[in-house]
């Protein structure tokens, strides 16, 4: 009912409202308007119709285009002979009676925050997914176009927030590559940045064994895992003042040096975690039931995987080696010794396994990092992007004023634009910013590997039951926070 | 000859007339391959570079450089008001490269890589969504993280931030 007033409120308020279009739209509206909702006039004190999802919903099949059926239903990508065999063997395309579109989330517990997914069903059969995502976007690529490259972390910082620190690094390594220091940051910060960078992938997993667990009702491993993982969140706590969200990685460096013990704090972390890990395979790698929910559930084929542009855990699980770490190095990666794990099902419990691996191999990473970082300066003495320290403010004006100016105004940085990449615990984790020269970037623009992993969910739940559903959302691991921005 | 001064450093731009790629000129930028493609040539060179090796595109973005139309172009190509830059991947030959697409403000309209890539399906709404950039040919071009009926394109530089004060129901405008 109220949706049908608020229709005819707003054809009436188009004609009554008509400057509520900015210059902006009404030299856009020539294009605008072919793909705008019907009623061009809503604007926002039509907040009911405002926040209405329409045409990003999954539709019934009468209501779809062919072009959108066709990548809805994953044939798009199933177009060679031997997959299109495959494809036969699912239960025939229904008629739209025998079907029935359900909504899961956005506030479903194993959605893992506000994804919301729209299934097309038969019986128990999953035939469509659509992923609905939005829900968290706070426009944080915009604002941090008003903040300077100083500011920019404690932004970046919170997109994917079970990674933050490998979101401020790949941040301040754009920001570095930019200003043409990224050759010279003191070796000693460049260390930190990986082991905290390795700490922060251990913690990201070790969450994920709890979600997984929990997602597939094994209760005690979700305790278990938000166990561990406060042990390493307790030593970033230490380091950074800071659970999460730390902005301790900064263009130039890091914010402060390790304290005092701090060995000790990572030691104990690689002490504690083995007993832990081996409890985790008594209670689910080995386990029947376990291996039951997730073995052949949500598989993706190698070619599936790189079409959809998916990086991380999910390309690993399908047998292609491809880690950042070891193929385009960045750091110190390449003087240290690691393996890079990868499955060869390309299903949910590949990546289960894959992820329980690499925190061994990151504790691995961890110990040769503890051994190998070395005494000298936490950060760049360039006076361009380095503030000067606390105690010259005390008996120098100067310092004060250039204090005060970085902090204000931020540094220039010059003209150009520049695209990092990182293996963050979900993949690859991009960051592409455009200078034009000023303090603050022009655009910054966030790679985030869980948004583009989502798109594979049709393709991994289509032919699947429904119970499966929440496995296979849980196995790729996605955080809405990075999604959504 | 595409003298940036501004782009710090070590760019090794000779006198040689520019490097072109697939009748596209070619700049680097911080040792970083650009590729700069017209909206005529772009599904083409794309064609040409997955043939190549790239096999994968990592990233669509785009770009509104409203207030800063005076950037470093390498000769032969034109500044227009958008931007779309695409970041592709070759896994075998572990290497990059980056198209950037002048889409002019008055028809911001290029072609979809959709049926090369189909993971740019989301990039490209998003690109949409912020950009109000159109893309041919996509399945399903809709807003993505915006609601349907918002108006505007937020990323877009003459976008007012906080014309909008709040949309939630039930909200004081």
């Amino acid at each position: 009912m109220s949706i049908t007033d608020d229709a005819e409120t707003a054809t009436n308020s188009d004609e009554l409202t008509p400057t509520t279009l900015t210059g902006a739209e009404v030299a856009a509206a020539g294009i605008d308007l072919a793909v705008e909702t019907p009623d061009p006039g809503t604007n926002y004190h039509l907040f009911v119709a405002g926040t209405d999802e329409g045409a990003q919903t999954l539709k019934p099949r009468s209501q779809t285009t062919a072009r959108e059926l066709m990548r809805e239903v994953g044939s798009v990508l199933r177009m060679s002979e031997a997959e299109a065999a495959n494809l036969g063997e699912l239960p025939e395309d229904p008629e739209e009676d025998q079907t029935m579109i359900i909504n899961m989330g956005p506030q479903h517990p194993s959605t893992h925050g506000v994804l919301r997914l729209m299934l097309e069903l038969q019986g128990e059969t999953v035939l469509r997914c659509k992923p609905i995502i939005g829900y968290l976007h706070t426009g944080m690529e915009k604002t941090g176009e008003q903040l300077t490259y100083m500011q920019g972390g404690t932004n970046v910082t919170r997109m994917d927030y079970l990674s933050p620190l490998n979101n401020e690094l790949v941040f301040s390594m754009a920001t570095e590559k930019l200003l043409g220091i990224d050759g010279d940051i003191p070796e000693r910060a460049v260390w930190i940045r990986m082991l905290l960078s390795e700490l922060n992938r251990m913690s990201s997993h070790l969450l994920f064994m709890a979600t997984n667990g929990m997602d597939l009702g094994a209760v005690s491993m979700m305790i278990y895992g938000w166990r561990e993982r406060e042990e390493v969140l307790r030593f970033f706590q230490e380091v950074t003042g800071l659970r999460m969200n730390h902005n301790y990685i900064r263009p130039g460096g890091l914010a402060a040096d390790l304290p005092a013990g701090w060995r000790d704090g990572v030691l104990r972390i690689l002490d504690l975690l083995p007993p832990r890990l081996d409890e985790y395979d008594t209670l689910m790698t080995g386990q029947p039931i376990w291996r039951e929910r997730l073995q052949g559930v949500g598989v993706i084929t190698p070619s599936e995987a790189l079409a959809l542009g998916a990086t991380g855990p999910i390309l690993r699980s399908t047998g292609v080696e491809w880690d950042l770490r070891r193929d385009q190095p960045y750091m110190h990666y390449d003087e240290l010794d690691f393996d890079v794990v990868v499955g060869s099902y390309g299903d949910a419990f590949d990546r289960y396994a894959i992820r329980l691996a690499e925190i061994r191999e990151s504790m691995e990473l961890v110990r040769q990092i503890v051994e190998r970082i070395p005494e000298g300066d936490y950060r760049i003495q360039n006076k361009k992007v380095t503030p000067p320290p606390r105690a010259r403010i005390d008996e120098s004006m100067e310092a004060l004023i250039h204090h005060f100016k970085i902090f204000t105004e931020g540094f220039k940085v010059p003209e150009g634009e520049v695209y990092v990449a990182l293996e963050s615990p979900r993949g690859e984790l991009g960051c592409y910013i455009a200078s034009d020269g000023g303090p603050n970037p022009y655009r910054i623009h966030m790679r985030d590997s869980s948004f583009v992993n989502i798109q594979c969910l049709p393709h991994m739940m289509r032919g699947g039951l429904v119970a499966d559903a929440v496995a296979i959302i849980s196995s790729v691991d996605p955080v809405l926070g990075g999604v959504d921005r | 000859m595409s003298d940036d001064q501004g782009v710090a450093a070590t760019a090794d731009v000779g006198e040689d007339p520019t490097p072109m790629i697939h009748g596209c000129p070619v700049s680097h930028s911080l040792g970083q391959e650009v590729i700069h493609a017209s909206v005529d040539q772009y599904l083409d060179v794309v064609k040409a570079l997955d043939d190549e090796g790239y096999t994968m595109c990592v990233d669509l973005c785009g770009v509104d450089y409203l207030d800063f139309m005076g950037r470093s172009l390498p000769v032969g190509v034109a500044a227009e008001r958008f931007e779309v830059v695409v970041n592709l991947l070759d896994l075998s030959n572990r290497r990059r490269t980056r198209l950037r697409v002048q889409v002019p403000e008055a028809a911001p309209i290029v072609a979809s890589l959709f049926d090369l890539y189909p993971g740019t399906e989301a990039m490209e709404r998003e690109c949409f969504d912020m950009f109000g950039i159109e893309f041919v040919d996509h399945p399903d071009l809709t807003r993505i993280l915006m609601p349907e009926d918002w108006d505007g394109h937020p990323l877009r530089k003459d976008y007012e931030v906080g014309r909008i004060p709040v949309q939630f129901k039930g909200a004081n405008a």
